[in-house]
């Protein structure tokens, strides 16, 4: 299970809106808990550098990255997860998804951008113990209605 | 030195999210961190040895793999050396 706070929630399908007809990306920092899932506290912007098909394919950069990790290193967070947009197209992982995911054990945010419009927000969780035997797992999203964190931040882009 | 372990392989390291190693080059260090831990191995190179293509190595702020260098840069006791796997996708096929 997934679990984020409703304002996270709507801001990183905001991103998705922000920046249809492309792909958006970012960051979930927060605390993996043994038995429930993954825990989302914050999330980054980050900038997609596929410039060449930002339409269709995201990648971001390892040195913005190795920063974001360093700002939760200094919170005691965690990177547990990733997310970013489909535009007109489903929010479900594609081959491409899957053989770009390498962060065993992390969450893999996917939210649909119809015409703009963000539509449907999807949780898989990559499960394994190596390049062999990862896949990717459905996993359910626990939205907190009540708790608003205010902690989504501007990443460089 | 210091080597900052990504999430995915703090499985590997007792949960550890920073380790200490010696080691006179980003190799050695590498070397050492993998003896010591043996099963990240086989998540950090392929069958060759080689670092595998999804695994960016920084030493410092830099990409080993634009250092003159490379695996074989020089280090110090100072330096810091991060692991971070790649990040990208995207909606369909070409």
């Amino acid at each position: 299970m997934l679990r984020l706070d409703y304002d996270l929630y709507q801001a990183l399908r905001a991103h998705g809106e922000e920046t249809y007809p492309n792909e958006c990306c970012g960051v979930l920092l927060g605390k993996h808990q043994p038995g429930i899932g993954n825990h989302v506290q914050q999330i980054v912007r980050a900038g997609n550098t596929r410039t060449d098909s930002a339409h269709n394919r995201y990648h971001i950069a390892p040195v913005e990255l190795i920063r974001i990790q360093r700002q939760a290193r200094s919170q005691s967070l965690d990177i547990v997860g990733f997310y970013h947009s489909h535009p007109d197209h489903p929010a479900q992982w594609s081959q491409t998804d899957f053989a770009e995911a390498h962060w065993l054990g992390c969450s893999y945010v996917i939210t649909s951008v119809e015409h703009g419009k963000a539509v449907l927000t999807n949780s898989f969780q990559l499960l394994g113990t190596s390049e062999e035997d990862k896949r990717f797992h459905d996993e359910s999203i626990e939205i907190n209605l009540a708790a608003t964190t205010a902690q989504t931040q501007e990443g460089k882009a | 030195m210091k080597i900052h372990i990504p999430t995915p392989l703090r499985t590997y390291t007792g949960g550890l999210e920073t380790v200490s190693v010696s080691g006179a080059t980003v190799h050695g260090a590498l070397v050492q961190l993998t003896t010591t831990y043996p099963e990240l191995k086989a998540n950090l190179f392929n069958a060759d040895g080689k670092l595998r293509s999804f695994v960016n190595v920084y030493l410092n702020e830099d990409d080993i793999r634009y250092l003159p260098e490379k695996e074989a840069a020089p280090t110090q006791d100072s330096d810091e050396l991060t692991i971070i796997p790649s990040i990208a996708g995207g909606c369909c096929c070409l």
